[in-house]
């Protein structure tokens, strides 16, 4: 699960993986025409959309391709860096940016890019950027206040509008093709072309054909929880689907004879007052989230380990386990009954008076043991608590 | 030999917003620029006046916020090396490698150099203000859904387009 760094890729190969990245990013603008200040500011006086057409795709492209790995659960997005909204400094920090695109004709990117190929103007520009930041840490005291005005926490676009994912996507998807149409009338009326601005030439449609698969696909990579959980919503989904239950007495067994179970492990969704309460040997503590989660789940990839999944009910018990398997995991397993029913038929065991026959007998005999001993065991090893999570959000940005 | 054309824009775009995927899935971060300018701007001041840093709140609060033991260590920095490079291999394969200074028609050398350094050094202010440019705010910022990203991205677009009637004589 992505991100690869910093336990696939270390920080340090990181480094390396900066540079090729950076070559990458900087051929692909100066390829599209970053590097040239007359080709940038076309965009605000209407004769080079170029900015415009570069911006959206990648930013359309890369949204839509982010929502569907958070779908198919490749990247954990608590891990991604997402860019703090402080409002007022967003809005007044981006109108002094826009600004300065229209005086100096370059952004940061884009004049590393034309001072590579020797524009001398992008090399002022660069300067100047150094006496801005030092102008910024210099009056810091100034603009403090500012800069931390308003703190709004790393909310994301849908969640400030709230509006689902995929309509924000969608919406963000259809705002960037209608500009597009919309600069190229624009472009040409500007340049003086007297042909229509979109035509049916293969190359429009082409360029209408992804435009319309990118708006669809937002719609095709819904959250993945809420999606998981709307199914378990209908019951009969729930109770078809095929999840293996654990006999109490063979639960019972394998917690008294740990040597004998040893790829057993028991994953406990109940909530903290119950588990310090009572807890059974090699148990974690789980929630739903946590299967979602980067640390978390490496828990249940452990090869060949039995999971247990234990709640207080049995059907809570199978609802989490559902979305366990419909996420991929495997070997997963729910006690029967669920931890009440197990409390109810061995921990408390009223032994079956004048037994019938020899199954009765050899029931009575065993959680008659199983009621003295499992309290035992439980004392002495607790559950390991909930999953410590030791990596922390990504810090990004600039 | 002449310059070779400019790729399509769409599909320099697509290009780009697949980079822009792979570096999400491979670091957790996006792209940047403005980040580097920073780092840079703190190494000079941190070798020029090593007392003023310690003194100084502003870089007390980016050293408590970057562990690495100098500012040029970041991955920032190693992203706009790249880009040099990058943009120059670019350059050099479709021959436009060229020192030379671009204005518009009605635009003066003593202008154009005035307005490239006045129009850095707003970028550099705004751009601390943002917490990023158009690359770490807008771009990686709209791909992630951040809010502030993606407000940050409106207001660069709103003030250029607000500004850019008085700075025409610069362009057109």
């Amino acid at each position: 699960m992505g991100p690869l760094v910093p336990d696939i890729i270390s920080n340090n190969l990181n480094f390396m993986v900066a540079l090729v990245i950076g070559i990458l990013f900087g051929a692909i603008l100066e390829q599209a025409g970053f590097s040239t200040s007359k080709k940038l500011v076309g965009l605000f006086y209407g004769y080079d959309f170029t900015v415009l057409r570069v911006f959206f795709t990648a930013g359309i492209v890369a949204m839509i391709g982010i929502m569907g790995l958070e779908h198919y659960g490749l990247i954990d997005l608590n891990l991604v860096y997402i860019n703090p909204t402080f409002l007022w400094s967003a809005i007044i920090g981006g109108l002094i940016m826009g600004l300065g695109f229209v005086i100096g004709g370059f952004c940061p990117g884009t004049s590393v890019c034309a001072a590579a190929i020797g524009k001398i103007d992008a090399m002022i520009f660069i300067g100047g950027a150094f006496v801005g930041v030092l102008v910024f840490a210099e009056g810091y005291p100034l603009f403090e206040p500012l800069y931390k005005a308003t703190n709004l926490g790393s909310p994301r676009m849908f969640e400030s509008l709230s509006i689902p994912r995929n309509l924000f996507a969608f919406i963000m998807t259809a705002f960037a093709l209608a500009a597009f149409w919309g600069a190229s009338i624009v472009e040409n009326k500007v340049n003086g072309v007297k042909k229509p601005a979109v035509r049916l030439t293969p190359y429009y449609l082409t360029i209408a054909g992804v435009g319309a698969i990118l708006a669809i696909s937002a719609f095709l990579f819904p959250e993945r929880k809420s999606d998981l959980l709307d199914k378990l919503e209908d019951p009969q989904f729930v109770n078809s689907y095929p999840i293996e239950v654990m006999a109490q007495d063979q639960f019972a067994m394998c917690v008294m004879r740990m040597e004998e179970c040893d790829k057993f492990q028991v994953f406990d969704f109940r909530s903290t007052a119950d588990i310090a309460k009572f807890s059974f040997p090699r148990s974690t503590q789980f929630t739903f989230d946590n299967l979602f989660e980067k640390e978390p789940v490496k828990l249940l990839k452990i090869r060949s380990r039995i999971n247990v999944f234990l709640a207080n009910d049995e059907i809570t018990e199978r609802k989490m386990a559902i979305i366990a398997s419909e996420l991929g995991y495997k070997r997963i397993k729910i006690l029967q009954g669920g931890y009440e029913g197990f409390r109810e038929s061995v921990l408390n065991f009223k032994p079956i008076p004048n037994p019938k026959n020899i199954d009765e007998e050899n029931m009575n005999r065993f959680r008659v043991k199983a009621a003295k001993m499992i309290p035992i065991i439980s004392a002495q090893f607790k559950s390991s608590g909930p999953v410590k999570k030791t990596q922390k959000r990504i810090v990004g940005g600039c | 030999m002449n310059e070779t054309k400019y790729m399509n824009s769409y599909l320099a775009g697509v290009l780009l917003g697949l980079l822009l995927i792979a570096t999400v899935y491979i670091t957790g971060r996006g792209l940047g620029a403005s980040g580097a300018v920073k780092s840079g701007t703190i190494a000079i001041v941190e070798t020029v006046a090593p007392e003023h840093v310690k003194n100084t709140k502003f870089y007390t609060e980016y050293g408590s916020e970057h562990s690495s033991s100098s500012p040029l260590m970041n991955w920032l920095v190693f992203e706009v090396m790249g880009v040099l490079i990058g943009a120059f291999l670019s350059g050099l394969m479709s021959n436009r490698i060229d020192f030379k200074m671009e204005m518009g028609k009605n635009s003066t050398t003593r202008m154009r150099v005035a307005g490239a350094l006045i129009g850095g050094l707003l970028w550099g202010i705004g751009s601390q203000l943002g917490r990023g440019c158009t690359s770490g705010a807008a771009l990686s910022g709209l791909a992630v859904m951040s809010t502030g990203g993606i407000i940050t991205m409106f207001a660069i677009f709103a003030g250029a387009y607000a500004f850019a009637y008085f700075f025409r004589k610069f362009w057109i």
